[in-house]
């Protein structure tokens, strides 16, 4: 018996709704006035989007699986009508056991409530009995570090406090399918680990696990098998370090294409001005997007249009999906330039590349007028060639690390 | 390597199933049509520790960091009571029935405050509980019905208050007071009906949070919580009953105050109209639930 099987598994949103949230009584009255409903037609259209589509894949017991894909790739919504959070359109999965979900940690707490309180609740919001709870409760206080708060309320905690112990409720909730989406990315260093160690021991224990996490090194530690998914579809399915190796080429491909045809920009924009082109150039006439280790270099974002009071923030990431560092606009510093002659365009001077050779790519967050305006990540990539950072050559490839320190060594001689 | 990792031994891993579900069981998931959750027991019984839990939840923090707790539960009627006494009793004059007025229209407002704070909290829970609901699969008829619950408790404490009043002012309850679980059901069945069908609506259209409040004011003039029923003639007197708050309403007096004649035409029809108000609710809900999260 497989834990999950899905069989052409669909879900479409209609668009409309979909960005706006909700309608008012009036609006929808409006419509139904206005025509008759939708055809079977339409639903190919513009106005619907087929966030799943004709999703068939199988899951053994025991399998942990990781979901790569772009934002907007239908991981996500997968995750959702797994849980049966929503309900498919078409199709259809068939799920053999418990389902838990690290969805987003925390949702379930109530601040009035204490840690004592929050714990059976939530506990039993993800699906434990009583009894379950009960018996598990000393281990979660543990795990959670949070002894001396437990009669407290919640709202009281830090947000540090709420998430450990958000985490350790999920953590001890031992279903026989758990659905995890970008979990890790919360608490300290400290914490993180052990919940990566938790993770890895329930793997190991031959629970079904669902993986979804934009950190490719994470995905590729916990997971055997990989599923890429573009635009609602099923692209690759197979072992992790070729999904991933075929993701980071399809990101590639896509920073490449005109970036105005991208539809996997961040959700939360407004676009009244949008990201055209992302371009980095070294010293002198060299080929774009190609830096020399240890040399300056300038990242150009170029816009549909310049908005007053735009910032701008760009993350490199490595090739695994580990950020490497972050300049934000907003943090300002006396040297910045506000320059009107610029046109629709932000560049960003970098003093030096103390990077380890290899590819990077670039994550690009727009704002203007308060608001995000148009978010992409893998806007652009450039690749990072051997070179000399303080004197000193860039170490062989294939070492530790991605950035490089300017540093001096004293030894006996 | 981690303290994490030796926290549970393997042979220990399933000791937290669910009883009974050795072999886990296989669900289908797909499109759905018609009734098959609220109406299905199976899968309510299967959350009942959650329907529990949430329960508890609205009773605890219901009056939490509130200077006076449960006191509140009797203060709404009461204060009503003296509100509604001075202008409706005194001022203009209307008839109780040969009952001093204070106690005619607690009676009345005990089993009405009931109804009204499970129709109001009832009916934006959904919404107000939407991080859940976007987050986490359960049946969401939890959510209105622990409003409801909770309501329970508030109940039962403006109840006794209310006999002790009565006992108080010199009237002994009848054997009548038997039927308060009657009417009880009665009130709740109604509350439930309707504010399911409103914390559905809500999901998709928010004017509900604006109809609401007003509507329960509406509704209050339009049940005998003022005035006597018998202030209307036949057999608009009796037709009115349809409004479910009509039988419970008359029947809460009759039955606390141990005065009058029992007012079973009234009881009988009303709740025949609340359970058709609760089937009606309850199959809407159903309807809608699966898209819930879609628009929430």
């Amino acid at each position: 018996m497989s834990a999950i099987k899905t069989h052409e598994l669909g879900k479409r949103y209609q668009l409309g709704l979909y960005k706006r949230g909700y309608g008012t009584l009036r609006e929808s009255l409006a419509e139904v006035i206005r025509r008759k409903g939708p055809d079977e037609s339409d639903y190919d259209g513009p106005d619907y989007l087929w966030a799943l589509k004709d999703l068939s894949v199988t899951i053994e017991p025991g399998e942990v699986v990781g979901l790569i894909g772009h934002n907007g790739a239908g991981k996500s919504t997968l995750l959702k009508l797994l849980s049966r959070i929503t309900e498919p359109t078409a199709g259809y999965a068939d799920v053999t056991g418990r389902v838990g979900s690290l969805l987003e940690v925390g949702t379930g707490f109530h601040p009035e409530l204490t840690g004592r309180e929050n714990i059976y609740l939530n506990g039993s919001i993800l699906g434990m009995r009583k009894a379950e709870i009960r018996a598990r409760f000393d281990e979660i206080v543990e795990f959670a570090e949070i002894e001396r708060f437990l009669e407290t309320p919640v709202k009281r905690y830090s947000s540090g406090m709420s998430v450990r112990l958000a985490f350790a409720v999920a953590a001890h909730l031992e279903p026989e399918i758990l659905l995890v989406d970008e979990v890790l990315a919360v608490g300290d260093a400290a914490f993180q680990r052990k919940s990566l160690g938790k993770m890895t021991e329930v793997a190991s224990q031959g629970r079904t696990v669902i993986f979804v996490s934009h950190n490719l090194a994470i995905i590729q530690a916990l997971c055997e098998r990989g599923v890429l998914m573009e635009r609602g579809e099923a692209v690759a399915d197979g072992p992790v370090k070729a999904t991933i190796d075929q993701y980071l080429g399809s990101l590639e491909r896509s920073a490449s294409e005109d970036l105005l045809d991208r539809t996997d920009r961040d959700r939360r924009g407004y676009y009244d001005t949008q990201i055209k082109r992302v371009e980095v150039r070294g010293r002198g006439d060299g080929p774009p997007d190609v830096i020399v280790a240890g040399e300056p270099g300038t990242i150009g974002v170029e816009l549909t249009e310049m908005l007053p009071t735009m910032e701008c923030r760009i993350t490199i990431v490595d090739g695994l999906g580990q950020p490497v560092t972050t300049f934000d606009s907003e943090i300002s510093a006396s040297s910045d330039v506000r320059d009107p002659e610029l046109g629709a365009r932000i560049e960003c001077e970098v003093e030096a590349f103390p990077l380890m050779p290899g590819r990077y790519r670039i994550d690009i967050l727009l704002k203007a007028k308060r608001q995000i305006q148009d978010g992409l990540q893998a806007a652009g990539f450039f690749e990072v060639q051997p070179g000399v950072v303080h004197g000193r050559p860039t170490p062989a490839t294939g070492s530790d690390g991605d950035v490089v320190f300017p540093h001096l060594w004293r030894l006996p001689p | 390597m981690l303290e994490g990792m030796e926290t549970l031994a393997p042979d220990q891993v399933n000791e937290g199933r669910p009883p009974g579900s050795a072999a886990p069981e296989t669900i289908r998931l797909q499109p759905t049509k018609g009734f098959s959750r609220v109406l299905a027991p199976h899968e309510l019984w299967r959350y009942r520790d959650l329907a529990g839990q949430i329960a508890l939840r609205d009773i605890t923090v219901r009056y939490r960091q509130t200077l006076l707790g449960g006191a509140w539960a009797v203060l709404q009627p009461i204060g009503f009571m003296v509100v509604f006494s001075l202008f409706f009793g005194n001022l203009a004059g209307v008839a109780s029935n040969g009952l001093p007025y204070p106690l005619f229209s607690l009676a009345a407002l005990v089993p009405w405050t009931f109804f009204a704070n499970a129709l109001l909290l009832g009916s934006d829970s959904l919404v107000a509980n939407s991080a859940l609901v976007s987050k986490i699969y359960f049946p969401r008829i939890f959510m209105p019905a622990g409003i409801l619950v909770a309501g329970f408790v508030d109940l039962a404490i403006s109840l006794v208050i209310l006999i002790v009043i009565v006992l108080i002012w010199g009237l002994t309850p009848s054997l009548a007071i038997l039927s308060l679980p009657l009417l009880i059901a009665i009130a709740a069945a109604a509350a439930l009906g309707t504010s399911t069908f409103l914390s559905a609506v809500n999901v998709r259209f928010r004017d509900v949070r604006y109809i609401v409040p007003f509507a329960i004011q509406l509704w209050l003039f339009a049940s005998p919580v003022v005035y006597p029923s018998s202030l209307l003639d036949e057999p608009w007197r009796t037709i009115s009953a349809i409004n479910p708050m009509v039988g419970a309403v008359e029947g809460f007096r009759w039955a606390t105050l141990g005065q009058g004649d029992a007012p079973w035409d009234l009881i009988g029809i009303s709740a025949v109209s609340a359970v058709v108000l609760l089937f009606a609710g309850l199959a809407y809900f159903d309807r809608v639930e699966r898209r819930f999260a879609d628009y929430v």
